[in-house]
């Protein structure tokens, strides 16, 4: 659909500059580093060049000049993205929000806030606290990431199976359109007429159009929560034990797993008094009123102590609260500590196949050669393989990406999906052939079409061109053949 | 307990290459929700398409064909003690979930536990070129591909058929209590936002006859402190008096024949000034006013209160019944329109007369 621009660099970053400050029309190399990539720093590409609006006209004006010469257009908020979502196009511009961090307002009676897009997601919920109030959404980023990116990305977090990803946490969105038209999308009402363009923006990864604001729903704090910990000596135990919860009628605020690899991590790193000995660990919080979370951590802990665990812990002040959730949450940089390099993958699955899975992925372990360690938002079936490797060994890399592509295809084939937070960016693109076929694919296409009718809002991401699909569709077929191969004959 | 998904997908390729229109019925219980239907086209019957695909009362997820009658669904998640927490309206017993979806439809609930919308994971969808497509899936994060199963949510049949849903469902609670007090019209919105804003079990709150009604759910424990806590009278028949809102079949909603107008807008903000009848529900964000006038009248007024207004019974039905659409946004569903049904076969004029 993209044509080569039609403009060149230097008469683009003059037109810019005619509105823009000229500081902030960056056209130098130097200058323009830290934006060749994202979180997914594994996936660079420097751009033709960076602007930084600081109103939404001059967003409009740069839409429109973009639009009329065909330049691609990434928009970028605090880059913590781990899909290579917001990776640069080499004849495009990266439009970065970074300059609209205001709170606009938040109504703590309606129990609401209006934000500019490059607000943190933390900030929001420290600015709400004085009233009671906090935000839904907690991804592992949060003290970093905007509101615009969980936007673009439906970002969710540790507390989504009972309060919501994104999608569920939005009242409306301000964009500009490819076509440098400002629309408000939604409402300050629940439910808006017609088909639900909102919750179509949400999750559409700067595809379909430039957030320039949001507005979100808060919600009351809990007046307690507490954690309750439970070791296990199987992982096919600690699924079981997920399912008694729930079966119990308790939703937890939060119910994460980490396998043995991952608790020993995180316990070096975070001292959060973990049983090492664990083949699996279970962190169940439940908050609510202090009569709820009385009445359901009794019946949680029961539930786990019937269910076999080795261990239960239950917090009994915040300190220990936070300190038992310290491990969960420095799991990432616990791994980074005892590896090189990490590879962090996001497949989503029914919980009933979490036992099978895990161990395919062990057995896979093996294949790869690559250590792999795993931590699991539990609650709504949302894995986390990290997958250990060194990007100074040739090849390790690529091998990596393959052990990658093979779990997420098993994620797929148990029913599940590639991606459940992070997006499918540049990184997963090709796995979006193993989710979906031709004539869905063609659809979003056509649905892109509708907002972007040139193309140029990050092209080349989230949906891959279909002339590619049989090609990467043969390629895993091939390699699962071979695999199925070697099976049989070592079998 | 039928798959007709084939048959369907034959007579959509028929009407395509027919050049013909056509509506879509499932329970036909909301024949009267949006613009007339079309008299040219001929209907498309989803409502023998029923059936429960899977359900794992572990996973919190149920997959159920479109045709399948909300009744049935209830049925079966009660035997597992869980429940849509959205609460559907029925408009009899043949209302569908394919139906509920399409007209993006929630009860009393709705503000606290989310809409139809909230709850879907996954659609299989027929469009206008008769293919039958799947989207999103029956897992509860899936950022994969556009969020197609949501926009579906009150776009009232005109993107294409829905065939089978895949949903979130949820434990039902173990206690409820409704409290009910006198209160007036000015007081009640700051009441029913203050109570929300708090902690605690809340997950209904509406106003209607100068009585305000709050309901409490979840533990026991929890339920009974806080109603300890809060003013207001225990209701009796608090169970029957919220379904009785949830199904419409309060007295404000079966007492007249007049036009009933849907303002969803802020919470907090002062109700329109026109004399009328009103019932408030979702502590505020939704409220219908019963009475004569005009989209054009009432438009004003929902945009002042921060938010949209929709002819939801009655009144003139040849017109537009949906708040109005600025340009730029009525370009961009025009286009998404025709991306999944670029002859415009399904429910012509229903949602907008422009499309």
């Amino acid at each position: 659909m993209t044509t080569k621009p039609t403009i060149s660099k230097a008469e683009l970053a003059e037109q810019l500059r005619a509105f823009v400050d000229a500081d902030f029309v960056i056209t130098d190399d130097e200058t323009m580093k830290p934006y060749e990539c994202d979180g997914m720093s594994m996936y660079c590409e420097m751009p033709l060049l960076v602007v930084l609006p600081e109103t939404v006209t001059q967003v409009q004006r740069i839409m429109r000049i973009c639009h009329k010469h065909g330049v691609p257009v990434v928009a970028r908020g605090a880059g913590t993205g781990l899909s290579a979502g917001a990776m640069p196009n080499k004849e495009g511009v990266v439009l970065s929000l970074a300059k609209f961090n205001r709170i606009l307002n938040i109504d703590p009676l309606a129990r609401t806030a209006s934000l500019q897009p490059g607000v943190r997601n933390l900030a929001i919920s420290e600015e709400a606290a004085q009233y009671g109030l906090y935000y839904g959404p907690d991804p592992s980023s949060q003290i970093a990431c905007t509101i615009g990116g969980n936007v673009a990305e439906n970002s969710g977090g540790v507390h989504c199976l009972k309060y919501g990803l994104t999608v569920h946490n939005l009242l409306s969105v301000e964009i500009v359109t490819a076509e440098g038209d400002v629309v408000t999308v939604g409402s300050d009402g629940l439910d808006s007429c017609g088909m639900d363009l909102l919750a179509l923006l949400t999750g559409s990864e700067g595809l379909l159009g430039v957030v320039t604001e949001v507005k979100v729903k808060l919600l009351p704090k809990p007046e307690v929560a507490q954690v309750v910990m439970a070791g296990f000596d199987s992982v096919q135990k600690a699924g079981d034990a997920v399912g008694g919860i729930i079966s119990h009628g308790i939703i937890p605020g939060g119910l994460e797993m980490m396998d043995g690899y991952a608790i020993v991590a995180a316990d070096d790193f975070a001292g959060a008094g973990y049983p090492r000995d664990a083949k699996a660990l279970l962190l169940c919080e439940v908050d609510g009123t202090e009569e709820e979370v009385h009445e359901h951590i009794a019946e949680a802990e029961e539930v786990f102590r019937k269910l076999g665990a080795t261990s239960v812990r239950t917090s009994q002040s915040e300190e220990e609260r936070a300190l038992l959730w310290l491990g969960r949450k420095s799991a990432f940089p616990a791994v980074g500590r005892i590896s090189p390099d990490y590879y962090c993958m996001d497949g989503t699955i029914p919980r009933r196949h979490i036992a099978y899975v895990l161990s395919e992925m062990e057995k896979m372990s093996a294949e790869f050669g690559l250590r792999v360690a795993n931590v699991f938002h539990a609650g709504d079936g949302n894995l986390h393989p990290l997958i250990l490797f060194d990007a100074n060994v040739p090849g390790e890399f690529e091998r990596t990406e393959a052990f990658g592509a093979a779990i997420l295809k098993m994620c797929v084939d148990v029913g599940g999906c590639i991606t459940g937070e992070h997006g499918v960016g540049v990184e997963k693109i090709r796995q979006m052939a193993i989710q979906f076929n031709d004539e869905e694919l063609q659809q979003f296409h056509d649905v892109k079409a509708a907002f972007d009718p040139t193309g140029i809002l990050n092209p080349g991401k989230a949906v891959p061109a279909l002339k590619y699909c049989q090609e990467y569709r043969s390629l895993e077929y091939k390699q699962h053949k071979h695999e199925h191969t070697e099976a049989a004959q070592h079998g | 307990m039928a798959d007709i998904s084939q048959q369907l997908q034959e007579q959509v390729l028929q009407a395509r290459a027919g050049g013909e229109k056509l509506n879509i019925v499932g329970g036909n219980t909301k024949a009267f929700i949006g613009r007339e239907p079309s008299a040219e086209a001929g209907t498309l019957n989803v409502g023998e398409h029923t059936g429960i695909v899977d359900y794992h009362p572990v996973e919190l997820v149920m997959t159920v064909r479109a045709g399948t009658p909300l009744a049935d669904i209830e049925t079966v998640l009660a035997e597992q003690g869980q429940a849509l927490h959205f609460e559907p309206p029925h408009f009899g017993p043949e209302s569908t979930i394919g139906g509920t979806l399409a007209c993006n439809l929630s009860g009393p609930a709705r503000p606290w536990t989310g809409s139809v919308r909230d709850q879907v994971l996954g659609i299989r969808l027929i469009n206008g070129k008769g293919e039958h497509l799947r989207f999103g899936g029956e897992v509860m994060k899936n950022v994969a591909g556009y969020d197609v199963s949501r926009l579906q949510a009150g776009a009232l049949g005109t993107l294409g058929l829905i065939t089978e849903i895949s949903l979130k469902v949820m434990p039902s609670p173990a206690a409820s209590m409704t409290l009910v007090q006198e209160m007036g019209m000015d007081e009640v919105l700051h009441y029913m936002n203050s109570r929300s804003a708090e902690p605690k079990p809340i997950t209904a709150a509406c106003w209607v006859d100068g009585k305000v009604y709050l309901r409490l759910s979840g533990a026991k424990s929890a339920v009974e402190a806080t109603a300890e806590k809060w003013s207001g009278e225990v209701m009796e028949a608090g169970a029957e008096f919220w379904r009785s809102v949830q199904d419409m079949q309060h007295d404000f909603f079966t007492g007249s024949d007049e036009a009933l107008w849907r303002f969803s807008v802020n919470s907090t903000a002062a109700n329109p000034a026109i004399e009328g009848d009103w019932f408030i529900d979702w502590a505020g964000s939704q409220r219908w006013f019963r009475g004569a006038g005009q989209l054009s009248d009432m438009e004003p007024l929902a945009r002042a209160a921060g938010g949209q207004v929709s002819l939801f019974r009655g009144g003139d039905r040849s017109g537009e019944v949906m708040h109005s659409q600025p340009n730029a946004l009525k370009t961009i569903q025009q286009r998404v329109k025709n991306s999944f049904d670029p002859d415009g076969i399904f429910n012509p004029g229903r949602l907008y007369s422009w499309m």
